[in-house]
């Protein structure tokens, strides 16, 4: 886990004294109501948990990342995962960088619903440009499983995506999280190559 | 217009002579206040002005001695101290200087609203228009009164009261949605309120779950069906101690059961804030749409996640004065202090941005609107609702679609809603029409906090909000416990903070209970009051409302009527003296 570090803008500024400026990556978390976007950008971001009431619209958190040798800057899209707010959901989707689908273990509806906002991802996405990883959240409560490992496994491996199972709550394999998006050899290059070409 | 200045009425005996003096607009003397002198000359002079003003009016033409050379409008106008019963709208304490900034005209929705409704709609918004306008024709009679509870009766309702706090207790925190409907708890809660579509359909219910209230919300639309065959409309039934109340808004239909005080009217009201609630989520267009193509569609599908909204409103209709009497409440705050604020947000403008409001919890701090737009108190409520009932502003920036149904019910504006610092109770929400602007917006806001805090007002905006409100014993008047006064014109009002024996949730209802049944009594829609003094068991309460201001207040039980009556006089003075704190008294546009 050496290899990510999640720190402050200030102390990133200190050991980056020769990056000016971080390298934007655009991250939106998609996914039906209740299977915890919000709290894995809370841990993201600040490395907290806490029971939050459902999202409104859309919040907008950023939080800037030390990966080898680069500062990433993410902007991170949480959105609402309320039918009532899908009509404005692709506004944030379009040109993302890393797109989490996130479904909750525990509760089946959650993940025939991811694959809904797979099917639609796909619309909006150039290969190549998008990242998808697919999350199956709320790992910490594997007696309530309802969505075994494989059955999202392969899910992912059809669609050619990313996956990981996590826990907001715990911080469980968060950091890996992390590192699925930015290190998977193959990926962490397009991922490079994506970024550098963005460089503001 | 006749009937106004003829008829005689207690309060006019009430508050002497100069009452009567403005009510026939003959010219009063007064001494202008020295605070007016100050904004005159720019300097802490304290001459004894010598000059004769009319009352209360306000002089929007400046006189030539000013030697200020500050705008016009920038002035402090020339108020008078000691502000009178009888004024006229406009030239109460609190009123703003020039425009307001919300509309107190009905919003079109309601003026075409059909038939039947529509009228009742026109009652609502009456209220603010003054009630001397619309004296019926037994006025002779007087329309001041005292009341005297009935024995006993407070008491069995402070029991019922309690019994339902245990049950609440009992329920644990957050929504009693598993609340089984057949039991006697469920009954026995004191507002129960019910939200259906025309084919039936459950959308909510305050208590109890929807799928188990689907047979009674059945008959609730049986009821206003068959009625509706004889081309007539259900209003309410009254029974048993119970109102039940009909809103019919296509394509919903809203219920209310009731065993408090208020009045049919006030019922009603509230549950057009519901209504209001539900198409400020989802806009009227589509929520006609969706019922025009599927009669029978389930909309807590698309209401699913914001429950809690519609609870939260509920809450802040049983607590928030504002809420009662149309109007909000400001933090207060020195006015160069919030000039200083107001101005900041003024320069961090865009192109798309219609109002830029800083909020401290449920209190205004300022608000800064474009030319020619103005807000509606009920959407402002609407936003105090959505900002104090999400927890998911306070970690990031939120961006969310909004309608504002009293200034479009077809549209949508877009939010940006954001807190000043994580921990901090201020919160800034900019309105918007382009869903594009984020990032705009988003930079309006860095602009405003980096501005603000290059002044010291932010210092002075961080303590204020710290700070308590104000006590009742400020004012310096015995007895008074606690009073809730808005001005008309503005559509704000102020209040001190709760004291000592209504400290406790239930005492606060209480006491809010109380103030809702004077409402409901001063804005009868047949029988409207000027004044109001009422023997509680615990409290004795004046009410009083003039073209200018709603007054409420409350005094412990030995305070005298003749003592209340002299507090009115006091507390207008006392507020105008106060209210360039309490009240925002010159709005700004961008």
């Amino acid at each position: 886990m050496s290899e990510v570090r999640v720190r402050g803008r200030a102390e990133t500024g200190l050991k980056f004294h020769g990056e000016t400026r971080a390298l934007r990556v655009k991250m939106v978390l998609l996914g039906s109501s209740g299977v915890g976007k919000s709290s894995l950008a809370l841990r993201f971001s600040k490395d907290e948990f806490k029971a939050s009431a459902p999202t409104v619209g859309c919040a907008y958190l950023t939080q800037v990342v030390c990966l080898h040798d680069a500062t990433l800057r993410f902007e991170i899209w949480d959105t609402a995962g309320q039918e009532k707010y899908h009509s404005v959901t692709p506004l944030y989707y379009r040109g993302a960088h890393a797109a989490l689908v996130v479904y909750d273990i525990t509760k089946r509806e959650s993940f025939i619903r991811a694959q809904l906002w797979l099917k639609e991802l796909e619309k909006q996405y150039i290969p190549g440009e998008t990242e998808v990883v697919l999350v199956g959240n709320k790992m910490d409560l594997p007696d309530d499983r309802e969505v075994s490992l494989q059955e999202g496994r392969s899910l992912a491996e059809r669609g050619g995506l990313l996956f990981m199972e996590t826990s907001a709550k715990s911080g469980e394999q968060m950091n890996e999280l992390l590192l699925t998006i930015g290190s998977n050899p193959e990926h962490k290059i397009r991922i490079m190559q994506l970024l550098e070409r963005n460089r503001v | 217009m006749g009937t106004k200045t003829l008829r005689p009425t207690i309060p006019c005996f009430l508050f002497g002579c100069a009452d009567l003096c403005d009510r026939a607009r003959v010219p009063f003397t007064t001494r202008a206040s020295k605070k007016s002198l100050r904004s005159m000359k720019g300097l802490c002079l304290t001459l004894e002005p010598a000059t004769v003003m009319e009352a209360d009016v306000h002089k929007m033409s400046v006189p030539l001695e000013n030697g200020s050379l500050a705008p016009v409008d920038r002035l402090r106008s020339e108020r008078s101290d000691s502000p009178t019963p009888g004024l006229v709208e406009g030239t109460e304490p609190g009123a703003g200087q020039d425009s307001a900034m919300f509309v107190h005209a009905q919003s079109f929705e309601d003026l075409t609203a059909e038939g039947e409704q529509g009228q009742e709609q026109e009652e609502v918004q009456e209220e603010e228009e003054g009630e001397s306008e619309r004296a019926p024709e037994f006025g002779e009679l007087g329309d001041s009164e005292e009341t005297q509870e009935p024995e006993g009766k407070e008491e069995q309702e402070q029991e019922e009261r309690e019994n339902e706090k245990e049950e609440e207790d009992q329920s644990g925190s957050g929504r009693a949605k598993e609340e089984d409907v057949n039991s006697e708890a469920w009954r026995r809660h004191r507002k129960h309120v019910f939200v259906l579509s025309e084919a039936g359909k459950p959308i909510y219910s305050r208590y109890g779950t929807e799928e188990a209230l689907s047979s009674t919300m059945g008959v609730m639309m049986a009821l206003v069906s068959f009625v509706e065959a004889e081309k007539n409309i259900i209003r309410s039934i009254h029974a048993d101690g119970y109102k039940v109340v009909f809103l019919r808004k296509s394509p919903l239909v809203l219920v209310g059961v009731s065993r408090c005080r208020q009045s049919e009217r006030e019922l009603t009201r509230e549950l057009l804030y519901i209504y209001y609630q539900i198409i400020s989520l989802l806009t009227l267009t589509q929520l006609n749409h969706i019922f025009q193509h599927k009669q029978n569609y389930d909309l807590r599908r698309l209401l699913a996640g914001s429950e809690h909204l519609t609870d939260n409103l509920l809450r802040l209709l049983d607590r928030d004065p504002g809420l009662l009497l149309s109007a909000v409440t400001c933090l207060p705050l020195a006015s160069s202090s919030r000039d200083v604020i107001s101005s900041s947000l003024q320069a961090a403008k865009a192109k798309s941005l219609v109002f830029s409001i800083l909020l401290a919890g449920s209190r205004l701090v300022t608000l800064v609107r474009k030319k020619d737009q103005f807000l509606h108190h009920m959407d402002l409520h609407l936003l105090f609702n959505l900002v104090g009932s999400s927890s998911s502003f306070r970690e990031g920036e939120g961006w969310t679609p909004i309608c504002l149904p009293k200034f479009n019910m077809a549209g949508f504006f877009h939010a940006h809603i954001s807190y000043l610092e994580p921990a901090s109770e201020l919160c800034l929400i900019l309105v918007s029409t382009d869903r594009e602007d984020f990032f705009n917006l988003s930079d309006c806001k860095r602009r405003f906090l980096e501005r603000l805090r290059r002044r010291s007002s932010y210092q002075a905006l961080q303590e204020a909000v710290q700070a308590p409100s104000y006590p009742v014993s400020q004012v310096g008047i015995p007895e008074l416990r606690h009073f809730v006064y808005k001005s008309k014109s503005s559509g704000l009002y102020t209040s001190p903070e709760i004291p000592v024996p209504y400290k406790c949730e239930e005492e606060e209802e209480r006491l809010m209970d109380l103030y809702q049944y004077l409402h409901s009594r001063m804005h009868h829609p047949t029988r409207p009051l000027r004044s109001i003094y009422h023997c509680a068991e615990k409290e004795n309460l004046l009410a009083y409302v003039t073209s200018g201001f709603e007054l409420y207040l409350c005094f412990s039980p030995l305070g005298t009527k003749a003592l209340a009556v002299s507090a009115v006089n006091k507390l207008l003075k006392w507020i105008r003296k106060e209210e360039d704190r309490l009240f925002i008294l010159n709005p700004q546009t961008y």
